[in-house]
């Protein structure tokens, strides 16, 4: 860059000697205040050194005279949080779901610790907000195998469903197919009568005598007459748009033959009973409660 | 040629000092009072200005029981904004993007009329400078007095001066300070709590905050902010053209300057006596002579200055006058030059302004106290249901901004058979529902959408929440979405 100092005819004051496209800058001296400003700033600038964590030296750094740390109030706020919590978990351990829902507020906390609760353990298999996923019940939807009121929801989370738990749901569908109880032609006798009469796919014309006959001798018992279900066994309703192991005629096959026989945990191993309760109210929620 | 005046000469010494330092030592101001109808103007601006500032914190508004009483209050902790009948949430914040729109076209439009008479006259940087000004003139004596007051050693009387001084100017800037902390909280019981100690401590350290800002602007740095701090003297050429009034020397009749006489047999001199007092006068310690310049605010106490010589030298007055750039060119040329208010620029500015003003009214005459908005649920997005309806999940977030209970009544247009029902109560469907909302407070729902469609186009059907203030009949719509299975038709697979 060019440097040619020169006085500005206007002004009569030098020129910095810079020029920018014929642009040239006055060399206007800055205020002295200013550059005792700046002075000022810095020396802060040290004084914040010394009194805030600053200078790193070798294993450690500086940590200032003020004994800040953000590690430390991350601990105190989780602790006075912790302690906040305590207090409406406490509550709801204590109170029935009734005298829950009858405190707004303290509902409200009961279901937002469940909406976490819920995203942290169950969404895996249930799908985000209950969706539910094949093998894993809607619980949005209200398929419930063993009970959709609050205390069956608690029941089931607390106890799971064949878990090993001594007061854990068990039930066990007969392998139909594969221990020869029918045949394999009897096997799609039945499948073509759920399909067509639970399932919705009934053609005019179509005689699904045979299974029917079957499905009374074999099916009904734990499934209803009308396929309604029965939740005392956990069986689960089939004269419904949803079905747990999807809608496609196979699965009532493949179900019929080697029934796939489902587990859930029981959370009473891993989470509090006040927690238990909150999840159970956000289940319940969702949309399919009872 | 004309002489050069003491000050000129003295201000020129100073400059030739620091050329080609890095830093310039302060030329310190000491403003001569004057008296004139510039001075009058702004005094009267002063006072009206500090009276609005001081007592509207006071100012009491009567909105209904356990509200505000404070007419202009913008409460930090409830995020609520009261201006007299007006009260605004954070999510009004738009209109203040509308006034700050509106304040800045203003602004143009006044300085491309009449230059920077904001600088001038209302600047509250000129304001509290002017009112700490007349304090030290009250206390220290004028211009020449003050002058030889610093010049000359310290005595006792100069020190009890000067903590006179600094005692009233950092009253001043701590009822400055105080009187900033009222608009945002209760006027009355801050001023009590702030004394015995219960104040918030953010009252506290704004109210040190603006005290120690006014004192040191107004007190110490005074014409320095203008000069080097703010922005506004940097693009404010923008505004201005060669049709803009501000405050002019006028050259040509002014040149050649000379000191002596004038009147009869006086020849081959201007009307500028030379006498430096529109110098001395000026707060900012700039020589109009020079024309229009950075440092300038326009606010005329030159001109009553210069009026008084003109008086005494048996002149006309205006010699420093309000014109244009254009009328002086053509004065000197011994033609008129019409006056242009109406120009392109000052046409787009009151056009930009109009529509601003427009907008922001009936923005604020049509701005409703319920707002309704719906989020639909991403997970999941529908739920099937046994009997082959589908269920939609939203949350509702109704927005009661009166100062009355609401109850309203939801409704569902464009989705047939459509049945709702609040999550955690009563799951049963119905088509309406009755929702309840607290005075000046959001509620918010989890609604629960069933329904049947006979089709879904590519899984989704548009519908519209409808919710209907049962006592004003006020309603608000919320345009929102059902989604079901793609390739769903009534319900059977």
């Amino acid at each position: 860059m060019p440097t040619k100092i020169e006085k500005d005819a206007v002004s009569g004051r030098d020129t910095t000697g810079h020029e920018w496209d014929g642009i040239k800058e006055l060399d206007t001296p800055l205020p002295k205040w200013w550059l005792w400003t700046f002075y000022a700033c810095i020396g802060v600038a040290f004084v914040l050194f010394f009194l805030y964590p600053s200078i790193p030296y070798g294993p450690g750094y500086w940590h200032g005279v003020l004994g800040y740390s953000q590690r430390k109030m991350v601990d105190e706020e989780v602790a006075k949080l912790t302690a906040i919590r305590k207090v409406s978990l406490d509550k709801i351990g204590a109170l029935s779901f009734a005298e829950i829902k009858a405190d707004p507020a303290l509902l409200e906390v009961a279901l937002t610790d469940g909406r976490i609760t819920f995203a942290e353990n169950c969404q895996p298999c249930h799908g985000a907000g209950g969706g539910g996923h094949i093998g894993y019940p809607a619980l949005a939807a209200g398929a419930w195998l063993w009970g959709g009121t609050l205390d069956d929801i608690q029941q089931t989370v607390t106890h799971g469903i064949r878990s090993g738990d001594p007061d854990a749901h068990n039930s066990a569908m007969p392998h139909f197919g594969a221990d020869g109880l029918l045949k394999p032609e009897e096997v799609q006798q039945v499948a073509d009568f759920v399909w067509a009469t639970f399932y919705g796919h009934a053609k005019p014309g179509e005689d699904v005598s045979a299974g029917a006959k079957i499905f009374a001798e074999n099916c009904a018992a734990c499934h209803g007459e009308n396929g309604e279900g029965n939740r005392l066994v956990g069986a689960p309703r089939l004269n419904s748009r949803i079905h747990l192991y999807g809608d496609a005629r196979e699965t009532i096959v493949s179900q019929v033959t080697l029934p796939r026989q489902g587990v859930m945990p029981n959370w009473n191993a891993r989470l509090s009973p006040a927690t238990i309760k909150a999840v159970t109210l956000y289940v319940h929620s969702l949309g399919g409660g009872e | 040629m004309s002489r050069i005046s003491k000050i000129d000469r003295r201000l020129q010494d100073k400059q030739e000092a620091v050329q080609g330092d890095l830093y310039a030592n302060r030329v310190k101001v000491y403003p001569k009072t004057v008296r004139g109808r510039m001075r009058q103007i702004k005094w009267a601006v002063l006072i009206a200005c500090l009276t609005i500032y001081y007592v509207l914190p006071w100012v009491r508004w009567y909105r209904g029981p356990n509200q505000p009483t404070q007419a202009v209050l913008l409460d930090i902790s409830t995020q609520r904004f009261y201006f007299f009948n007006l009260e605004l949430w954070p999510q009004d914040i738009w209109l203040l993007a509308g006034i700050l729109i509106m304040a800045a076209v203003a602004l143009f439009l006044v300085t491309s009329l009449v230059g920077r008479v904001w600088c001038g006259y209302s600047c509250p940087q000129t304001v509290w400078t002017d009112l700490f000004m007349w304090i030290e003139k009250e206390i220290e004596g004028d211009r020449n007095e003050r002058m030889q007051r610093d010049a000359s050693p310290l005595t006792a009387d100069t020190i009890w001066k000067k903590f006179l001084k600094h005692s009233i100017w950092l009253a001043i800037a701590f009822w400055t300070g105080g009187a900033w902390i009222m608009y945002f909280t209760d006027a009355p019981t801050v001023s009590v709590d702030f004394w015995t100690g219960d104040a918030a401590r953010p009252v506290y350290v704004f109210t040190g905050i603006f005290t120690l800002t006014t004192y040191v602007l107004a007190g110490w740095a005074r014409e320095q902010v203008c000069t080097y701090m703010c922005p506004w003297p940097r693009f404010q050429s923008a505004m201005l053209d060669d049709q803009s009034f501000t405050v002019t020397y006028q050259g040509w009749r002014g040149e050649p300057r000379a000191r002596g006489k004038r009147g009869e047999g006086v020849t081959g001199v201007g009307d500028c006596v030379d006498c430096g007092v529109c110098v001395t006068a000026c707060p900012t310690g700039i020589d109009i002579r020079d024309g229009i310049q950075l440092e300038c605010i326009n606010c005329g106490l030159c001109m009553d200055a210069c009026d008084h010589v003109m008086d005494r030298t048996g002149q006309a007055k205006g010699l420093i006058t309000w014109d244009t750039m254009a009328r002086q060119v053509a004065k000197k040329s011994g033609t008129v030059e019409p006056i242009h208010l109406l120009r392109p620029r000052t046409l787009i500015y009151v056009t930009a302004l109009t529509v601003a003003v427009i907008a922001l009214s009936v923005a604020l005459a049509t701005r409703s106290t319920l707002g309704l908005s719906v989020q639909r649920d991403r997970a999941p997005l529908f739920v099937p249901l046994a009997n082959g309806s589908i269920r939609n999940g939203y949350t509702l977030k109704i927005v009661n901004k009166s100062q009355l209970n609401g109850a309203y009544d939801l409704s569902i247009s464009g989705l047939t058979g459509a049945g709702m029902a609040i999550a955690e109560s009563d799951p049963t469907p119905e088509p309406m529902l009755r929702l309840l909302g607290s005075s000046d407070e959001v509620e918010t729902f989890r609604l629960l959408v069933t329904a049947r469609p006979d089709k879904l186009v590519d899984g989704a059907q548009p519908m519209d929440f409808i919710l209907r203030d049962t006592t004003t009949g006020a309603q608000t719509v919320y345009h929102s979405t059902f989604m079901g299975p793609p390739g769903y038709a009534g319900g059977t697979p």
